[in-house]
């Protein structure tokens, strides 16, 4: 069996803090996780889950506390497999006194190819971020998402195996967000694969073959996007227009919802056949049936709402 | 090998458009008013004010560049987050390093270089000619560019675990230090305690010593410095950059990036 992209074990940060680092914060815990190989992985979580932790330590950029990561079946200690992966770092900052086209053929220089090449490949993925008109001027007059660009540029310049994003949609308007997918998609196409960290949810449903929620330096599930929403029991809403003068039911009428001329009801999915008599008794024109599917936001506030519920109680609770 | 040559390269750039040399039009100016001002006053001993004055110029300069642009090589890139994406490339962290430092040290050849250039000018405005005693002080130019590699390399090390004010502090201290470091060896033949002359006598070997660069006054009269002297600082430079390099490089290879 052909090694993970991507394999994690227990994988633990801490950061020492406070007079003398005596006290410790854990920013991750016992992550334990694998990325197929040509898959788009999500990592979702809010602002300090533990999402650019997890990214950190597998470039290496940090060191962990305790457990292992993997890629390719090679330790994340190993520089040289750093040839086969792409990185875009969470709010790319380049040397600003270089052009674009010059840190990307900086960038090049690494991965040992000679001018003709390097000026070919530069050149491509300016390109392919939008930035071909842009690429003689300093980044010290780059705006945050043509940063951003350039990050992604220099995350695939060498066509790399594996691609890591940290929130690559950070700071990009919508037009920019729109590329960015275009090329993650076309990235996929190409048999890559993606792991990448973000917040906006729709992304990840769109993109992603599978997504991790990470909260609280903790991993909550993992699992197809439409999977892991799916363990919620669906509901079905009703939308329907009353005769002048028709009554509905007390039950369906604390729960209707009144926008323009009709009604909206939600009910739970074993209750709409009953519900749908009530209203046809009362005289009500039934519109539409829909069934109500649970977006990935959904569980992910549901998931925040706990944790920040739990948080709450143990403050409460210690003295 | 490759990768500290592209560093290096990258760093050199990167001072050329800080304007780093930019020094060198303060210097060209403080040569070319000096010799003016020296032809005027100075009665016989023109060549060895211009030449004391012109290595001061090029030792304080480039001590200055050293000192701040060595220390902000390292920890400028933690803190703007640049190495995040450098380091995702294959390269190994002592690489970027040394990379950094060959960098910088170019970068102080270069300056130090058109500064001699510019101090062999002056010294032909003063006494319209170069003699052969005056090539001394390409000796006491090539003392100064290793003092600065061992500046540097101390500079790299500081920032490598603490904040770059402590860095500038330690390594500022550190060169004061190092500049006495034959007068703390003969401290151990006065009346201290045998305990004592041990310790200074340890202190005054792991110290950089500074003091063997200082060649200004044989330089300025046009004595000879002996081959076993350049030798000596050659090797001397070269032994300690290293053991401050690999000693950097542990640290930084080890270090959390923010």
């Amino acid at each position: 069996m052909p090694p993970f992209a991507i394999e994690t074990e227990n994988l633990s940060k801490e950061y020492p803090h406070g007079f003398l680092h005596l006290k410790k914060k854990t920013s991750l815990e016992g992550l334990t996780m694998q990325v197929q190989d040509g898959e788009v992985f999500g990592l979702l979580g809010p602002n300090g889950a533990g999402k650019s932790t997890t990214i950190k330590l597998l470039m290496g950029i940090i060191f962990p506390t305790a457990g292992s990561g993997h890629i390719f079946g090679k330790p994340v200690s190993d520089v040289g497999m750093h040839r086969d992966i792409g990185y875009l770092p969470e709010q790319p900052y380049f040397y600003d006194y270089l052009t674009a086209a010059e840190v990307l053929d900086y960038f090049a220089r690494f991965h040992g190819y000679g001018a003709a090449e390097r000026g070919e490949r530069v050149e491509r993925m300016l390109k392919k971020v939008g930035l071909e008109t842009a690429g003689k001027i300093q980044l010290r007059k780059y705006s945050k998402g043509m940063l951003q660009r350039v990050g992604l540029a220099q995350a695939i310049l060498h066509d790399p195996k594996l691609v890591i994003l940290d929130e690559p949609m950070s700071g990009l308007d919508p037009v920019g967000r729109r590329e960015v997918r275009d090329i993650i998609l076309e990235l996929k196409n190409a048999g890559k694969t993606i792991l990448f960290s973000t917040h906006i949810l729709p992304d990840a449903e769109t993109l992603c073959d599978r997504v991790g929620v990470i909260a609280g330096g903790k991993l909550r599930g993992v699992g197809a996007p439409g999977a892991i929403v799916g363990v919620k029991a669906t509901e079905m809403e009703i939308s329907f227009e009353l005769a002048e003068g028709a009554a509905m039911s007390e039950a369906i009428r604390v729960k209707a919802a009144k926008s323009g001329a009709a009604y909206r009801v939600s009910v739970a999915e074993n209750e709409l056949y009953a519900a749908m008599e009530e209203l046809r008794a009362a005289g009500a024109r039934i519109v539409s049936v829909t069934q109500i599917k649970p977006t990935l936001e959904d569980y992910f506030m549901e998931l925040i709402g706990k944790e920040r519920a739990q948080a709450a109680a143990v403050e409460v609770s210690t003295p | 090998m490759n990768s500290v040559l592209i560093v290096g390269r990258n760093t050199f750039r990167e001072a050329v458009r800080d304007r780093v040399l930019y020094n060198l039009v303060f210097f060209a100016l403080l040569m070319i008013a000096s010799a003016m001002l020296i032809g005027q006053i100075s009665m016989g001993i023109e060549t060895v004010v211009m030449i004391s004055l012109g290595l001061s110029a090029i030792s304080l300069i480039g001590l200055l560049i050293a000192v701040f642009t060595g220390v902000g090589l390292v920890s400028k890139e933690i803190d703007k987050r640049t190495l995040h994406a450098v380091l995702a490339k294959p390269l190994r962290r002592w690489e970027f390093l040394l990379g950094k430092f060959a960098g910088l040290v170019v970068t102080l050849a270069v300056n130090t270089a058109a500064m001699a250039a510019g101090l062999f000018l002056a010294l032909w405005l003063v006494k319209h000619s170069v003699t052969p005693s005056d090539l001394v002080v390409l000796v006491a130019v090539y003392f100064i560019l290793l003092k600065l590699m061992l500046v540097v390399a101390l500079a790299m090390l500081f920032s490598c675990f603490t904040s770059p004010l402590l860095a500038l502090l330690f390594t500022g201290g550190l060169y004061l230090a190092g500049l006495f470091v034959s007068e703390l060896r003969s401290l151990q033949v006065t009346t201290l305690t045998p305990q004592m002359q041990k310790f200074f006598a340890v202190v005054s070997y792991v110290l950089p010593n500074f003091g063997n660069y200082d060649v200004m006054g044989a330089a300025a009269h046009g004595r000879a410095v002996a081959g076993m002297l350049v030798l000596h600082n050659t090797l001397y430079t070269l032994l300690y950059c290293a053991i401050v390099l690999s000693a950097a490089a542990v640290i930084f290879s080890r270090k959390d990036l923010k």
